[in-house]
């Protein structure tokens, strides 16, 4: 069995950036639970032996020329952003008080 | 003309070139049709005739002059909406996208634009593909043109049943662990998971990029590999792009011939939890196979046991990390916690509100997949069964040419019925998610209809990487068999769609 508890799921939407409601959170340590325990399987083949895949097709590293690509605009870029000052992407604070 | 909306894409690539219509007629069919129908089916999420139309003016203009852009000059083509374009919304079926224009084209986008074909408009989808039934969608669920009460597969559900509803004769799909051949199977449509790289994922909305594919969804074989001639090819925007030349896959299905092919049964993915009309139909299609010269093979691949969990790993993992992007900073969503709040608070809000459950729940398990103490127990251990998994494959496609199973363990289920079984939804793409582990080509096409529900069944095959026309050899053998022994095509039995029901 898993140790998944709900202080688990309120650490993880943390560090995932997620606001999760308390019942979302209940709900979820629910279902974390049981499908962690079914994914854990596979530690059972995956012995020391076996390397590891990250990538289906084995590929080099590409490399090009230091030179300016195909870019994006600063008003292409700006287009879609929520807030910007014409030159940059705008924020709200990025420290708290307390910070 | 008969009904336009009838015609496979090759057929409409022939009517243009002969001037016997145009591409405005052809798109204004097509165009009548989605506004007739598409209020039941929900396949598109926009559309905008006049773009259409405009493109189709411009493919006529080209067929006057006798400079067409390409064979399929003029057909028209719904795209699933994880790809993005300059000229309709793109939103991944996510709320946190919505009404977002992309200031680029994705190359597929580009290669369908420059071989003159007319996008009809954006097809509904799981949420950034998350899902097998196209519930997930934030924009509501796509219904199956055989039955408006069921599920049309998923992700790219919406792309499935604009083909199968006559709405579209191609479209582009997006197939992760299945997402473009499990809607076909259950929508009783062809679709093709090309080899990992051999279309350019540039402008495809990531989910898990050592997943992801781009491929093709028709009506037909000839037409699915028509347009995966148009798309493929290698792509510098693309990092994981195959530099190679490929075949021609529409010669492929031409010259199709199964005499002395070799195919491999999956042992574990014929019998145990797949429903007896599935496994039926599947027989039925192996067997015509043989009397046709082909050879059928018992084949075992025991690490297929774990793959659907190595894949509920790698995918969340991958996508946890992918979707950081949606950071409330450049684009998509914002949303201020009230009274306001740091940058940190602020993402996290807009994340809670203009993300789903499916989204949330695999973003969360990523997380965890991913995080220190877990990594190597989680993630870890799902990479070395990714390695377990391509061995396999290696093995079997040692002694056969190509591999077949069913698509999926069963046939279409009613909306809602698997909504909060989230583990029993998953383990339906025990068919189709070794293939993208592995990176190796897919194809589904239409095997018949269950005896015990009348619904569509598929039959996949698989290949090794970068031999995809052996895909279309075997499917376009299969298909041209089948359609004999039926006499016409799987979707002439499907209900007439009259629209106007909801």
């Amino acid at each position: 069995m898993s140790d998944i508890s709900a202080e688990t799921v309120r650490h993880l939407a943390g560090l995932a950036r997620i606001d999760l409601t308390d019942s979302e959170i209940e709900h979820l340590t629910g279902e974390l639970r049981q499908i962690v325990d079914v994914v854990a399987s596979v530690s059972e083949v995956a012995t020391p032996d076996v390397p590891a895949t990250s990538h289906p097709i084995p590929l080099e590293n590409v490399f090009r020329a230091d030179v300016v690509g195909d870019v994006l605009t600063t008003e292409q870029a700006l287009a879609s952003a929520p807030e910007h000052d014409g030159s940059r992407f705008k924020v709200s604070a990025i420290l708290g008080e307390e910070q | 003309m008969s009904d336009l909306t009838r015609l496979t894409a090759a057929d409409l690539a022939a009517a243009l070139a002969s001037g016997d219509t145009t591409s405005v007629e052809v798109t204004q069919a097509h165009l009548d049709r989605i506004a007739a129908v598409d209020g039941d089916v929900h396949a598109f999420l926009h559309v905008n005739p006049q773009v259409s139309l405009d493109a189709a003016k411009a493919s006529d203009a080209r067929r006057k002059a006798g400079t067409p852009a390409g064979a399929l000059d003029g057909v028209p083509i719904a795209i699933k909406d994880v790809l993005v374009t300059t000229d309709m919304p793109s939103t991944s079926g996510s709320k946190i996208l919505e009404g977002w224009m992309s200031p680029y084209d994705a190359t597929p986008v580009t290669k369908i634009r420059e071989a003159g074909l007319v996008p009809l408009g954006k097809t509904n989808m799981d949420e950034f593909a998350m899902g097998s039934s196209t519930e997930h969608s934030a924009y509501g669920p796509t219904r199956n043109p055989w039955d408006l009460d069921r599920i049309p597969g998923g992700s790219g559900g919406g792309s499935a049943a604009a083909v199968a509803a006559f709405e579209a004769p191609l479209a582009l799909g997006s197939d992760t662990g299945g997402s473009i051949r499990q809607p076909a199977h259950i929508t009783g449509t062809v679709g093709v998971k090309p080899t990992y790289g051999g279309v350019s994922r540039y402008g495809a909305i990531a989910l898990a990029s050592s997943l992801d594919q781009i491929g093709p969804v028709a009506r037909t074989v000839l037409d699915t590999a028509l347009l995966h001639d148009v798309i493929a090819g290698h792509d510098p925007h693309d990092s994981t792009s195959l530099k190679q030349e490929w075949p021609s896959m529409a010669d492929a299905v031409r010259k199709a011939n199964v005499t002395g092919l070799r195919i491999g049964v999956m042992t574990e993915l014929d019998g145990d939890g797949f429903q007896p009309g599935v496994l039926a139909r599947f027989h039925e299609s192996l067997e015509l196979l043989k009397a046709e010269g082909a050879e059928i093979v018992p084949v075992s691949l025991p690490s297929l046991a774990y793959a659907v969990a190595a894949y509920y790993l790698i995918l969340p993992a991958e996508a946890s990390s992918n979707l950081a992007k949606f950071d409330s900073v450049r684009f998509g969503l914002r949303v201020n916690p009230v009274g306001g709040g740091t940058v940190e608070q602020v993402m996290s809000a807009t994340r809670e509100a203009g993300f789903g459950d499916e989204v949330k729940r695999r973003i969360i398990l990523g997380t965890y997949a991913l995080s220190a103490g877990y990594y190597d127990a989680y993630y870890g251990s799902a990479q070395r069964v990714r390695t377990l998994v391509q061995r396999d494959f290696t093995a079997a496609f040692a002694n056969v040419d190509v591999l077949a199973s069913p698509t999926a363990p069963t046939t279409a289920w009613k909306l809602g019925e698997q909504l909060d079984d989230p583990l029993a939804m998953w383990r339906g793409d025990i068919a189709t998610i070794p293939a993208n582990l592995a990176g190796i080509p897919g194809i589904s096409l239409p095997a018949g209809l269950a005896d015990e529900d009348g619904l569509p069944v598929g039959i996949q095959f698989l290949a090794p990487a970068r031999e995809d026309a052996r895909l279309y050899n075997v499917g376009g053998a299969l298909e041209a068999l089948l359609a004999s022994k039926w006499g016409g095509s799987i979707l002439d039995k499907a209900p007439a769609l009259t629209g106007g029901t909801r």
